[in-house]
């Protein structure tokens, strides 16, 4: 088999596993909505004040149902040995592990981006702003999903690693949020935005290329143990 | 010669020998530390002129400048330490790196600190969404998720381990976290001490600064060593000489 025929199995399966989750896949998406709603009854109904802070809530919240679904990323090939399997395998293990990645953001930074134009309405979200929401969103879960991925690995050998996962992530979270949310704020008050929207594709396509090598160094730990 | 040399470095490398040639090493650099942080102190706390504008709250800056510094430095040194490890596969670097976290925790506790009881005189606030305020955070945080990290692992060898690859994450992801703070929200003065320009800053200020700077580095250096070796016994405590060095410290098994 040749090696582009390899990942699109690799690609196929995760799908076809995340598809028979589907309980797993409708997670981070109700509480995505859940976390934007929960925001106009904690702050303010004020739909001016949620106006302003839209972009920010809706980053906050697709960056917690990342973070909520990382968790599970490994955790499954792990039990059942085939992640061992995969380390293995005469296919780039880097290249495998971004297969992974890659299906994690298809079933929820993907459906994140498409949930978000209805919240971006009941939080008021200029509708000018919402097509940019929507592309930052795409590239900026894609760019957590990589980066988690290492927190993940990182993790994945430990009973309760969900928690200690986001203490390790949260921090390297920091540029994609400040640089998607002003995006978007930028847009909402028409100003230039090509320049955060660069700078969110120049990290995306920095952690594309770098986090699969620490993500397989990592996983090699939790193999290796 | 560089037979010589190469020997004595791989000796260093070696836990055993670094317990037995950091015990005068230590006693000195801390000595030496003490020495040169009552002098910038003193000189600082008592003998540098006013400052114009602050007055005497500036003096906070003897303590804060140098832990600010030395937080950054002992990151990157933790990183620099666990890519040792990880590719020359040299036990005491880990054992280093591990032990350089609390210390590195306490220089940016000490500097976000320092920071606020500075800030509450002069920008009339405790806390502000600055920054430098928020990078020192977020460096806060990563060293943090460091230790979580070790305690978290069972077997201390992939605590190790792990803990180096995250620290190198973390080592390349800083330069980003602080362009992108400084790009959202700036209120902190820039840096006044840079290596490129002559320090706009009066001798007498200057001074006793450069001599805190370099005692918190002494003194950093002294406490890590110290902390190694205690790591050293901890970890290496089946080996014969481990034993008996507990043994003559009364702490038998």
């Amino acid at each position: 088999m040749t090696m582009t025929a390899i990942l699109a199995r690799v690609l196929r399966r995760e799908l076809q596993l995340a598809y028979r989750r589907r309980a797993d896949l409708v997670n981070p998406l109700l509480f995505f909505l859940i976390v934007v709603t929960l925001f106009p009854i904690g702050v303010t109904p004020d739909l001016d004040k949620l106006a302003e802070m839209a972009a920010g809530v809706l980053w906050v919240a697709a960056l917690l149902a990342n973070l909520l679904s990382l968790d599970l990323l490994f955790r499954s090939d792990f039990e059942d040995g085939s992640l061992e399997q995969l380390l293995l395998a005469s296919t780039p293990p880097t290249l495998l592990v971004l297969c992974k990645v890659i299906a994690h953001w298809l079933v929820t930074g993907l459906p994140l981006t498409l949930l978000s134009p209805v919240l971006s309405v009941m939080l008021a979200l200029p509708a000018g702003a919402v097509p940019l929401l929507m592309l930052t969103l795409a590239l900026g879960t894609l760019t957590l999903s990589l980066i988690g991925g290492v927190g993940a690995a990182l993790t994945v050998g430990l009973r309760k690693g969900g928690l200690l996962l986001t203490v390790l992530i949260m921090p390297m979270f920091v540029p994609v949020i400040i640089f998607g949310t002003a995006a978007v704020q930028a847009a909402g008050d028409g100003l230039p935005w090509a320049g955060q929207l660069a700078l969110l594709a120049a990290m995306a396509l920095g952690a594309l290329v770098l986090t699969p090598l620490a993500t397989v160094a990592a996983l090699r730990i939790a193999v290796g143990d | 010669m560089w037979q010589t040399l190469v020997r004595w470095f791989h000796k260093w490398t070696s836990p055993k020998w670094f317990y037995t040639l950091s015990k005068p090493l230590s006693f000195w650099l801390g000595w030496a530390a003490t020495l040169l942080l009552v002098t910038a102190l003193v000189w600082g706390l008592m003998f540098a002129p006013i400052e114009r504008l602050q007055g005497n709250s500036y003096r906070i800056i003897f303590l804060h400048v140098p832990a600010a510094f030395l937080s950054q430095a002992i990151y990157a040194a933790i990183a620099v330490m666990g890519l040792i490890g990880l590719v020359w596969r040299i036990k005491l670097s880990f054992y280093a790196a591990k032990q350089c976290i609390p210390v590195g925790i306490s220089m940016a506790v000490l500097a976000l600190a320092t920071g606020a009881i500075w800030g509450k005189p002069t920008w009339g606030t405790w806390w502000e969404w600055d920054a430098r305020l928020t990078s020192m955070l977020v460096l806060l945080l990563l060293y943090l998720g460091l230790w979580a990290l070790h305690n978290a692992m069972e077997r201390p060898e992939s605590g190790d381990r792990a803990a180096a690859i995250l620290a190198l994450v973390g080592v390349v992801n800083l330069p980003i976290i602080k362009f992108s703070v400084e790009w959202w929200n700036t209120l902190h003065q820039p840096a006044t001490l840079k290596i490129t320009e002559p320090p706009p800053m009066h001798p007498m200020m200057l001074t006793p600064l450069l001599l805190s700077i370099l005692g918190f580095f002494l003194a950093t250096a002294a406490w890590v060593l110290i902390r190694t070796r205690l790591e050293i016994l901890e970890r290496e405590r089946k080996a014969n000489w481990a034993r008996e060095e507990l043994n003559q410290m009364g702490k038998v098994e």
